[in-house]
């Protein structure tokens, strides 16, 4: 479904990724682990198109998507839920997860999914008159997702939805992306967390400074002593 | 309306005279303030040429008319009908234009520093005065009025047909904007764009369209103030704009620049403020009131009235 190939790119002159090669297949849940700095979040910014490629090429279902801009990325079926929740602020729940669902003309499915937000993520529902901006911070995790849902994306990249968040919603957050998962959509998991993330995953890429070091299924992932070590807590 | 014209009436009546000619200019300022604060409010910029897209729009309300060879008040469907081509010129015309000063000057300096959109914006004001002024000549046109001269009276107070109709249309396009920005589509993509214009790009919101198309309406109240001012004023000239557009730029800080409402109460109460100026001061001095007021709130209240940039409250 989507296929990385040798992608460099950076901010300004310094490459933050260096030739980092990698593929989802549709149904899978993959996840990209690394330390802090090691290019994970900017490889999920370089599908979305929101970090331009040096060299290399990614592409959507065999079609180059590299170049095209977020706007035309998100019209593709990528929905990206940001690094730090993202959430419009100053406007309600409820506007925030409606202009998820932008690029939508079907107002029955919208419905539909905004019900099945409300599923997952009932404390929303309650909310959603409320300013984004009110929400805490596990409250907004809820919305970025929610939101990154409203789309209807074939392929969800998700950046660190269980960061700062209390372990009770962490759990929910990972409850939800099962769900998400059974649902059909394929799912790209940036964690920091490896143990639930691996647990969740089928496969996953270990992300060190801006290239891949390792790449297997994510129960041989756990196995490994590398990974333990570095990852796992020993 | 200065002091001599006024010397016969009651000072009840006399102040409710310049409230009503205040109330008119500063609901002709609130349309234009709209687009600055519009602007602002989405991507921080102040659009120096939107008073020279003001005067556009006074132009193009006034090729209409000459085109339709109007020279007097009109009346029934006649009146709709130039009413009609002159609105859909004047906002069509600065829609587009605004729509391409956003495309040709600002966005490929969206990156810029700020300073530098800040120069474009005063070039795009010389380029639009002196095309204005090479198209209809320097001197002062008439602006044929074709509204009908109605005028009521009460105990010296007068109120015309024109101004009721400036305030009705100002009302109702207030409105009109409120709603679209509150509950559309296209208004919660403007408020998120506002906010976070890389986040709404992963949504699939198609920011530099929502800024241009930020741009277009913006210039299409300033167009329809333009052509309320021509009729308000019977001649129309190319630096209009200028002095305008500063008015409304001083109304919109005085509301609260990026707050749509405080841009209408900003205009209303600098046009009154100017009204009482120039009734019980001098009318000569009623520039300087505006600018007084600028300076002030800039000094002593930056927020403007309504409070904190609240860019993209509705």
């Amino acid at each position: 479904m989507l296929r990385l190939d040798n992608v460099t790119a950076g901010y300004g002159t310094t490459a933050c990724l260096k030739g980092v090669t990698l593929f989802v297949q549709a149904g899978e849940i993959v996840t990209l682990l690394g330390a802090n700095g090691a290019g994970k979040s900017t490889t999920l910014l370089a599908i979305s198109g929101l970090v331009r490629l040096s060299r290399g090429a990614i592409a959507l279902n065999g079609a180059r998507i590299d170049g095209l801009p977020p706007e035309a990325i998100a019209g593709r079926g990528v929905g990206h839920v940001p690094e730090g929740r993202r959430v419009f602020p100053r406007l309600t729940v409820l506007e925030n997860l409606q202009l998820g669902a932008y690029l939508r003309g079907d107002q029955a499915g919208v419905a539909h999914d905004l019900a099945w937000v409300f599923e997952l993520f009932p404390l929303l529902r309650d909310r959603r008159r409320q300013l984004a901006g009110t929400l805490s911070g596990g409250e907004q995790q809820m919305l970025a997702m929610g939101r990154g849902l409203m789309g209807r994306p074939a392929l969800l990249l998700l950046d660190e939805p269980s960061l700062g968040l209390a372990p009770k919603l962490v759990q929910v957050v990972f409850d939800v992306i099962r769900r998400i998962h059974q649902a059909g959509t394929t799912v790209l998991l940036v964690e920091q967390n490896a143990r639930l993330a691996l647990a969740i995953a089928h496969r996953g890429y270990i992300l060190e400074a801006g290239a891949i070091a390792l790449a297997d299924t994510a129960p041989a992932l756990a196995d490994n002593p590398r990974v333990k070590a570095a990852y796992l807590g020993g | 309306m200065g002091l001599t014209s006024s010397i016969l009436m009651s000072p009840f009546h006399l102040l409710l005279q310049q409230l009503a000619n205040g109330f008119t200019i500063g609901a002709i300022y609130a349309l234009i303030a709209l687009g600055y604060t519009m602007v602002y409010g989405v991507i921080q910029l102040i659009n120096f040429a939107h008073g020279e897209v003001f005067m556009v729009g006074a132009y193009l309300a006034l090729t209409a008319l000459l085109i339709l060879g109007v020279a007097q008040p009109l009346t029934g469907v006649a009146l709709a009908g130039v009413l009609t081509a002159c609105v859909a010129l004047a906002v069509g015309g600065c829609g587009m234009l605004g729509w391409g000063i956003e495309r040709l000057a600002y966005r490929p300096l969206r990156r810029a520093p700020r300073l530098t959109a800040l120069i474009t914006a005063i070039g795009v004001s010389f380029f639009l005065q002196n095309a204005v002024m090479l198209l209809y000549g320097a001197t002062d046109r008439r602006f044929p009025a074709f509204i009908p001269a109605r005028r009521w009276e009460w105990g010296g107070t007068s109120l015309t047909l024109l101004q009721v109709v400036i305030w009705l249309t100002s009302g109702v396009l207030m409105v009109a904007l409120q709603m679209l920005v509150t509950s559309t589509k296209l208004g919660k993509a403007m408020r998120a764009t506002a906010q976070d214009p890389n986040a709404c790009r992963l949504l699939g919101i198609p920011v530099d369209r929502i800024i241009a198309l930020t741009f277009a309406l913006g210039s299409g109240f300033a167009a329809v103030g333009g052509m309320l001012f021509g009729l308000y004023y019977n001649t129309v000239n190319f630096h209009d704009g200028y002095l305008t557009g500063l008015k409304a730029f001083t109304a919109a800080v005085l509301g609260g620049i990026g707050n749509i409402p405080g841009a209408m109460v900003g205009g209303l109460v600098l046009g009154i403020l100017e009204g009482l100026g120039a009734g019980y001061l001098s009318s000569q001095w009623k520039n300087v009131f505006a600018f007084v007021v600028l300076v002030g709130l800039l000094v002593f209240k930056p927020t403007g009235l309504l409070g904190e940039r609240v860019a993209d409250r509705a």
